[in-house]
This record gives structure tokens, C-alpha cells and sequence, in this order.
């Protein structure tokens, strides 16, 4: 038994001491924004924050993530108004959608850190979050914007 | 129950004022619906043949729009609800979209089917949607009259309200709904006698409204297939053999799998479809669970007549299908290419290559299912849901109206989820247990059984005249046949001789808009790869070869005769005889248009007028796509930059102009556009998938590498919208920008790539030749 602490609140699951936190989050507690992609840290779709840093959720074991403070998609914004969030729906970023959870959760590790990336700095973050729509130079934009939202500017 | 499902059934389950075509034409009217199962997501009853019901108004007013497309994030869904609302004079902050079970009632009204490939959805229903839109308004302007007791000619609407301009009365259509009094039923006569808005009356269509699926899909809300769950369900995990197809399984041992804490059972797959061959699925409490129980399945097969193919078997067949000539199917046939090849003055003879390549959407292939009183239910999402009832109604032993079809937004499509592979091995193991089942792909099973774009093999030779002009094309197509795999003689077009049926899918655009008088195409099957490496659509299908070899081609043409890339095409481009385009609204203009975006997109790039450093290049290409009646005008620029020594290819940018006809959204235009045009570099460059030993060699995105963050070059993107009939825009590009780059190379460092993807390597080789 692992209580694991997501959004804020404690939930106890039931699961071998190996199982990916992945599956914990979205088949087991049903929070279904985090993503299955790839399972073996390729592509970034089931990034979350532990303790405020980015990690791929499917190659992080339920046993490590348990007494740290797990943030997901559902969890960055109480109502979804972060300013990724909003810079997202501004530059009309997703097409399928499918990797943007991800996407979003590794920019907001970024941005939590430097509020004025440079392009190369946010390539640089970002490279390890594939998006088959290839819907990068959006997810680029909406950074920036965002990060200027963040410094009021 | 998905979100999608909520949404209907909350605005479903009152009574409506409903708009929806049938057999019978478009009718509107109040309805009450059949009271809704409280079985998950059961919104229909399949067994109904009510009227298609395109939208739905709700008594607050808000219009749900019913989409039988796939929204794979080509914000379809939105627009067509923008279409409607043109034409229903509905606000845009009043509209929703749901999405469309399987029943036929949502059949494309052009297709005839469910099925969203092709570029086609917005050409093929943008008539359909604004006049379903019209009959709406008209509708509620009759109602209103009567309830205001004015004479209709003295009121129009606008933004989800009709006015007495002469008095300043107005009723919201909450408040016609509301009244009851909207009530008509539309023959298909009336519906075509409506008039519609000419291009320059337009207030919604050109505008780039927001999408209406984006915001779920920035907080975690947006329901994939992926995301269904059901009561009781367990999980399925697939067990696949060494070779992509043919194997059987002669025998499973559970014994390991037994061990695995909620092991169910190992479920040998029974295929009477031949989708699958030899697949085992291990069923457990879990997800976790089931991926243990599938590695620890000990499996024997018979891996069947295929497990020696690889890829220069393949190619070696074509070849061999190429020289002997006599199984190629005739595409095209223009004057006498024969006679006029052997009188020519200089002949360019080619052979032109793509590999396989992997769909690889985001999200997995998955599928849910549940039988619940006779109806097997499906929780997935799916590009063609025809096919996929059939299929589920062989594989669950059920007519195909006890399948119901819960249609989910698709984490990418791209042609992936036109197939219907997931639901197989999912009904199997729920029959077999007799529970709800969610069967996921892991990334390995879905890149190891894809569908993937067939290893192409052309032979292209050209004719020159003195003066260095084409006056004679042959070119041979070979590959595998993924409609024809289909197994539906609709998709399957007669040859120019008659001789019998060819997949035209496998070979369109190599019937060009140029002129060039003797012009012959044939297309071959490859059956060994048609066996041995089940194929399928890949996003721009056959442009994305056969533009392959014809816009190199153009460039060797160039080379050959000392002409400049761009003068040439235009001069072919004339637009002549069948090359006018005239007859049908999509291909008016014709050449010309095609002409036309192979000027912005060169003016754009600064071609010939900017200075391109050492070791740099510029190429051009341009193209129809999709199909000669269904063209998409694309031009493309590409600046590279090669490294000699490692023959490494930089894309420094790249210069699109498209041609739509009419931009519906010019946003989303813009945003298939750059996707579609990362997609073609992507393939291109970074992408290529090998068999060996009968099986796909790569498992996951550290063997195939579709494109990053970091790879992605500038791009600048032209958006021609004329008013002419609207046409895709989600696929062209894909195919227009392999040949620039090529073109780009040749021109930078004088080495000729004609084997897709474009390698490293390949350069070094061809700098050599």
C-alpha cells in the first residue's frame, strides 16, 4: 500500500512497489489527462511534476513517488487557467492533443524556473516532448507568451 | 460514459428542434428521442433507422453539432459547426460539437460511408452543412413570423436572433425553440433550391474563429479512446509473434503467467478476418498485471510463408514486376509515350524509392469493449467506422447493427485509425472472459503490427525533344495495394484499358497537370508485399511517392536541358486541353492555379534574388494533391544547407503556398499546414521503417524518430483563398516537401537522392556517383 499525494490530495493505491506511476495516476485513480505514449521515456506524454520538477510518469516507480508532492495536468491550475493554459488556447496550439498535457507540465517546470526563456532555452527543455502534429513552433510561441504573461509584460 | 456521450445525451434527452438528412432529405422538427440506455454511453439504438440528425437546437438556445468525422485534430468537428453556423446565422459562442456513433445515419453524405481520410471531409460536406445550416434559419424565421405576426419577408437573422428591423422586436432562437412552433420537414427538392450565400456574403467562413475542441485539450478533459473505462472491466495485452503477418500459434504455455497476481487467462486471437494472425492476448486485473502476463506467456508459433522477407526482397520483386510489364494496370494514357520515347533526342531514365514508414499517432492503438443485452459496445477512436462494425460484427458473431461504436477524439490519426485491427483482439478476449475489456497497445505492439506506408519502388523515363522539352513520360508504380487490402470493390477504380480494377489510391498524382503529350502511368501490386507487410494509408497516401519521382524528375528535366527549375514548370503548367481544369468546381482554373502558387511560393522564398552561401542550395517542387479531381494547388521552396564531408542535410527553411479554394478557417489552414508540411521534412529526412526476417525491425521512438523540437526549420506559409470550391488542406504539403529538399541538395552539392528518406549516406553515395 503507497499513499501517493496528487494535486494536493492523499490517495492510497494498492499496487506492487515497481508499478509505473503512470498507470497508478491514470488506470488505477482514472485521472486521465497524464498520457501513455511510449513507456520507455521517449517521448514526454506522461510528464508530471514531483516535487516541482518534470518526470516522465512512466518510468517513475510508484515507490519513489510516494511521500513527494505529485502535480498533474488536472492539478496545475485549479481552473485551468495557468498561463501556459491560456497561452495554449491564445496560439490555438493542440491539433490532436494528445501530447499536450505533457508538453505543457515539462513548459511549466521551465517557466517555474525562468520566467524569460530564450528560444534556445525552451528548445533545449522541450526536445525530449515529441508531437507527431508537429505542432512545435505553436507550443514555442505559446511559451513565450506565456512567459511574458508571468512577467507582466 | 465519455465526455462527448454527456454532452448528447444532456442536450438529447429534451426535446428538440432537430435538423438532420436521410433517404429521405433533410427534416426538421420537433422529436422526441427514445429515452437513453443508462448503460454507458448507450445513446443509440442501433436498431433505429431514425433521420441523421446534423445539429440539434436546445431550448437555451446552444446548437449541438453531431460530427461523423474523426477529430484527430484537424478541428473538423469545429469546422463543420462553422459551415452551419454560416448559414443558421448562429452565434459562434452558442455552438458545441458532439461526436457521431456508428450508426449510418451519420454517413458522409458524399461517401456514403463513415470515413475520414482523403482531405476530403470540408470539400465533400461544406454543401451538405450550409444548407443543412440554411433550412435551420428559414425554419426559425417562419416561426417567428407567426409568433410575431409579421410577414417573413420582413425579418432576417443574425447572431442567433431574428429581427423585425422595421419595429426592433427580436426573438432568440432559445426563445423560437421554446415556442414549439419550429417545425418543418425539408425534401431534398426544397434543400437544393435553397439559395446560399455567395463567397462575399460570408461572415463566419474566412474567419479564424477559436477551434471548438482546444480548450479541453490544454486542462486533461479532452476523452480519448484511451481514457474509457467501464464496470468490471479487466485489461488485455497483447502477445504478438516474431513476423508482421502470417504466423499461427500452435502453442501457449500460461504456467509463468500464472504467477502474475490477477492473471485471467491467455486468449488466442480467432481471426476469421485475417486482420490479425497469430496474436495472443494475456487478460488480467491490470494493466501491469497484463504486461507481466504477456512477457511471461511462453508462445510457439508457426511463423508462416513470410518470416524470410525483408526489404530488398521486396524491392527485388518490384523490380522484377517492372521489367516484365505485363501486371501493370493502366492509370494513364496519353498519345503514344512509346513511339515518341524512341524518336527523342535525349532520355532520362530513373528508379525512385520510399521505405516503409510508421504511423506512430500518440496515443496507442486501444480499443474497450463490453456486450451488454446482445449489443457489443466500443469505446475507441476510429477513422472509419463502416469498416470497423464489420469487422467488430465478424469478430463478436453479431449483426452489424448490434455494434455501437462510442467515436472518442483520436490522439492522431493520420491514417492509423482507418484500420480496425484494435477492436479484434479486444472483442476476442472480452468474449472469451466474458467481461468488459481495455485492450492497449504498448508503443512496441502498435510500431511491430502497424499498418505502414508501402515500400514504393518507380521507374520513370522521359523523353527530350532538341530543345531540351518533355514530350514523353513512362512511369511505373509498384508497391503494395492498402485499399485493395480493404476488400471493398467500391475503392478499387477500372483501368484505362479496362483490363480490370487497380487501387488508384497507390497511384494518384502521377496523372499531373502538366503538358506533356505521350504520357503513360501503369501501377503494379506487389504481392509479396501486399502479404508480408500488411500496408495501409499514410497521411497524403500515393502523392507522397508519386510526386516523389515526378517533381525529381522535373528537376532532372531541368538539369538535363539547361533549364531553370521554375520556367520550365511554368511553361508546362498552360493549362491546355484537359489541363484547364474546366467542368468541376474543385479543379477550376485548373493548371493555372497550380502555376500560381509555384509563383508565391517562389517570390516568397526570395528565389534568384537572394544570395545562397557555399555548401547551400534552393529547390523547388509543386503539386496537385490529393487526387486529379479533389487538387490541392501546393508549391514548396526549400533551402538546405549539406555538409559535404558527413553529408549531413540542414533544412535552413522552407516556403509553402497553398491554394484552397476557400479557407474556412484560415488558423486551422495555416496550422494543417505547418503540420503537414514538418510531416513531409519529417519523412523525408528522420523517418524510415525496415523489415527483416518478415518482422519491423524498430520498436519504439529510439529506432523510428519522427521529427523534434529541435529539427523543425523555419517555415513561411502563403494561404491562397480565392472563393473557389474549398479543398483539403490537412495532407498536400506532406507531399510537396520531399522532392524540394531533394531538388535543394542536387542543387547545393550536385548529388541526386532518389531513395526515400533522405540519408546521410545517401548523400556521401550520390556525391560520389
Amino acid at each position: 500500500m503507497a499513499t501517493l499525494n496528487i494535486n494536493g490530495h492523499d490517495h492510497s493505491v494498492d499496487v506492487p512497489n515497481d508499478t509505473p506511476l503512470l498507470w497508478v495516476i491514470r488506470e488505477h485513480l482514472q485521472m486521465t489527462g497524464t498520457k501513455f505514449g511510449c513507456g520507455a521515456g521517449y517521448c514526454g506524454a506522461c510528464t508530471v511534476h514531483l516535487n516541482g520538477t518534470a518526470v516522465r510518469s512512466c518510468q517513475t516507480a510508484v515507490s519513489d513517488a510516494a511521500g513527494k508532492r505529485i502535480v498533474t495536468i488536472e492539478g496545475l491550475h485549479p481552473k485551468g487557467e495557468h498561463p501556459l493554459q491560456r497561452a495554449w488556447i491564445a496560439e490555438q496550439v493542440p491539433q490532436c492533443g494528445y501530447c499536450q498535457s505533457g508538453q505543457i507540465m515539462q513548459a511549466a517546470s521551465l517557466l517555474a524556473k525562468n520566467n524569460d526563456p530564450t528560444k534556445a532555452e525552451i528548445v533545449e527543455h522541450m526536445d525530449g516532448n515529441l508531437c507527431r502534429c508537429m505542432t512545435y513552433g505553436r507550443i514555442q510561441r505559446a511559451i513565450l507568451r506565456a512567459a511574458s504573461d508571468m512577467r507582466g509584460v | 460514459m465519455t465526455k462527448h456521450d454527456r454532452l448528447a445525451v444532456a442536450n438529447l434527452n429534451r426535446r428538440h428542434f432537430l435538423v438532420g438528412t436521410a433517404a429521405t432529405g433533410l427534416v426538421l422538427g420537433y422529436a422526441a428521442l427514445p429515452e437513453l440506455g443508462e448503460a454507458a454511453g448507450a445513446t443509440e439504438t442501433p436498431a433505429n433507422f431514425e433521420p441523421t440528425v446534423w445539429y440539434a437546437i436546445g431550448r437555451d438556445g446552444k446548437v449541438v453539432v453531431t460530427v461523423g468525422k474523426a477529430e484527430m485534430g484537424q478541428h473538423i468537428a469545429s469546422t463543420m459547426a462553422q459551415i452551419v453556423a454560416e448559414e443558421l446565422e448562429s452565434s459562434w459562442k452558442d455552438m458545441s460539437i458532439a461526436l457521431a456513433s456508428n450508426d449510418p445515419k451519420f454517413n458522409d453524405p458524399v461517401l456514403g460511408a463513415q470515413i475520414t481520410g482523403g482531405s476530403w471531409s470540408t470539400g465533400m460536406n461544406f454543401d451538405a452543412m450550409r444548407r443543412a445550416g440554411a433550412a435551420g434559419r428559414l425554419t426559425l424565421i417562419k416561426a417567428a413570423a407567426e409568433i410575431l405576426a409579421v410577414p417573413e419577408s420582413e425579418l432576417h437573422a443574425k447572431n442567433s436572433r431574428v429581427v423585425h428591423a422595421k419595429s426592433g422586436k427580436s426573438l432568440t432562437y432559445a426563445q423560437i425553440v421554446a415556442s414549439g412552433k419550429a417545425t418543418k420537414t425539408w425534401t431534398p427538392d426544397e434543400l437544393k433550391a435553397i439559395k446560399l450565400k455567395t463567397a462575399d456574403q460570408y461572415v463566419l467562413i474566412g474567419r479564424s474563429v477559436p477551434q471548438l475542441d482546444i480548450p479541453a485539450k490544454t486542462n486533461g478533459t479532452a476523452k480519448y479512446g484511451i481514457d474509457a473505462f467501464l464496470p468490471g472491466m479487466v485489461y488485455g495485452k497483447l502477445a504478438l509473434p516474431p513476423v508482421r503477418y502470417g504466423a499461427t500459434v500452435k502453442s501457449v504455455n500460461e504456467a509463468d503467467a500464472k504467477k502474475v497476481p490477477g492473471f485471467v487467462k491467455a486468449v488466442v486471437v480467432d481471426d476469421k478476418t485475417g486482420t490479425t494472425s497469430g496474436w495472443v492476448v494475456a487478460v488480467a486485473a491490470t494493466y501491469e498485471g497484463a504486461k507481466k502476463a504477456a512477457a511471461a506467456l511462453k508462445i510457439e508459433w508457426d511463423k508462416g510463408p513470410y518470416a524470410a522477407v525483408d526489404d530488398q526482397a521486396i524491392i527485388a520483386e518490384s523490380r522484377r514486376l517492372q521489367q516484365e510489364g505485363t501486371a501493370g494496370f493502366l492509370f494513364v494514357k496519353d498519345g503514344d509515350s512509346k513511339a515518341a520515347l524512341s524518336g527523342a533526342a535525349k532520355v532520362i531514365e530513373a528508379e525512385y524509392l520510399t521505405s516503409l514508414n510508421i504511423h506512430a499517432p500518440m496515443e496507442p492503438m486501444n480499443a474497450t469493449v463490453m456486450e451488454k443485452d446482445g449489443v457489443w459496445h466500443i469505446y475507441t477512436g476510429n477513422q472509419f467506422a463502416t469498416r470497423t462494425t464489420g469487422i467488430a460484427s465478424a469478430i463478436a458473431g453479431v449483426d452489424p447493427s448490434k455494434i455501437v461504436l462510442h467515436q472518442h477524439y483520436l490522439g492522431g490519426g493520420f491514417g492509423r485509425r482507418l484500420e480496425s485491427d484494435m477492436v479484434v483482439p479486444a472483442i476476442a478476449a472480452a468474449k472469451a472472459v466474458g467481461k468488459p475489456v481495455k485492450m492497449i497497445y504498448s508503443r512496441e505492439d502498435d510500431m511491430a503490427m502497424d499498418f505502414t506506408r508501402p515500400l514504393t519502388y518507380q521507374k520513370v523515363r522521359v523523353g527530350l525533344d532538341a530543345s531540351g522539352k518533355a514530350v514523353a513520360m513512362e512511369h511505373d508504380v509498384i508497391g503494395a495495394w492498402p485499399t485493395a487490402r480493404w476488400g471493398i470493390p467500391a475503392f478499387l477504380t477500372p483501368s484505362v484499358d479496362k483490363k480490370g480494377s487497380h487501387d488508384s489510391f497507390t497511384v494518384n498524382g502521377a496523372d499531373y497537370w502538366y503538358t506533356i503529350p505521350n504520357h503513360t502511368v501503369r501501377n503494379f501490386q506487389n504481392e509479396l508485399a501486399q502479404k508480408a507487410t500488411p500496408s495501409g494509408q499514410l497521411r497524403s497516401v500515393a502523392p507522397a511517392w508519386t510526386f516523389w519521382a515526378v517533381e525529381s524528375t522535373m528537376d532532372e528535366i531541368a538539369h538535363a536541358a539547361g533549364q531553370d527549375p521554375v520556367e520550365m514548370r511554368l511553361a508546362l503548367l498552360d493549362g491546355a486541353g484537359n489541363n484547364s481544369g474546366a467542368g468541376a468546381p474543385t479543379t477550376a482554373g485548373g493548371a493555372k492555379r497550380l502555376a500560381n502558387v509555384l509563383r508565391t511560393a517562389v517570390g516568397r522564398s526570395g528565389y534568384g534574388a537572394i544570395k545562397i552561401a557555399a555548401g547551400e542550395g534552393i529547390g523547388v517542387a509543386c503539386v496537385s494533391s490529393q487526387e486529379r479531381t479533389t487538387p490541392t494547388w501546393t508549391a514548396c521552396v526549400a533551402h538546405v544547407a549539406v555538409d559535404k564531408s558527413s553529408g549531413q542535410v540542414t533544412l535552413k527553411k522552407l516556403t509553402v503556398a497553398m491554394d484552397v479554394g476557400t479557407a474556412v478557417n484560415p488558423d486551422g489552414v495555416r496550422a494543417q499546414i505547418e503540420g503537414s508540411t514538418l510531416w513531409g521534412a519529417s519523412l523525408a529526412l528522420l523517418e524510415k521503417a525496415t523489415m527483416k526476417n518478415g518482422g519491423i525491425e524498430q520498436t519504439n521512438f529510439d529506432g523510428y524518430t519522427p521529427m523534434r523540437m529541435s529539427q523543425a526549420p523555419e517555415i513561411d506559409i502563403s494561404i491562397i483563398s480565392n472563393g473557389e470550391a474549398p479543398v483539403g488542406c490537412g495532407e498536400p504539403a506532406v507531399t510537396v516537401v520531399a522532392p524540394a529538399i531533394a531538388n535543394a541538395i542536387f542543387n547545393a552539392v550536385g548529388a541526386r537522392v532518389r531513395s526515400l528518406p533522405i540519408t546521410a549516406d545517401a548523400v556521401k553515395a550520390a556525391l560520389k556517383a
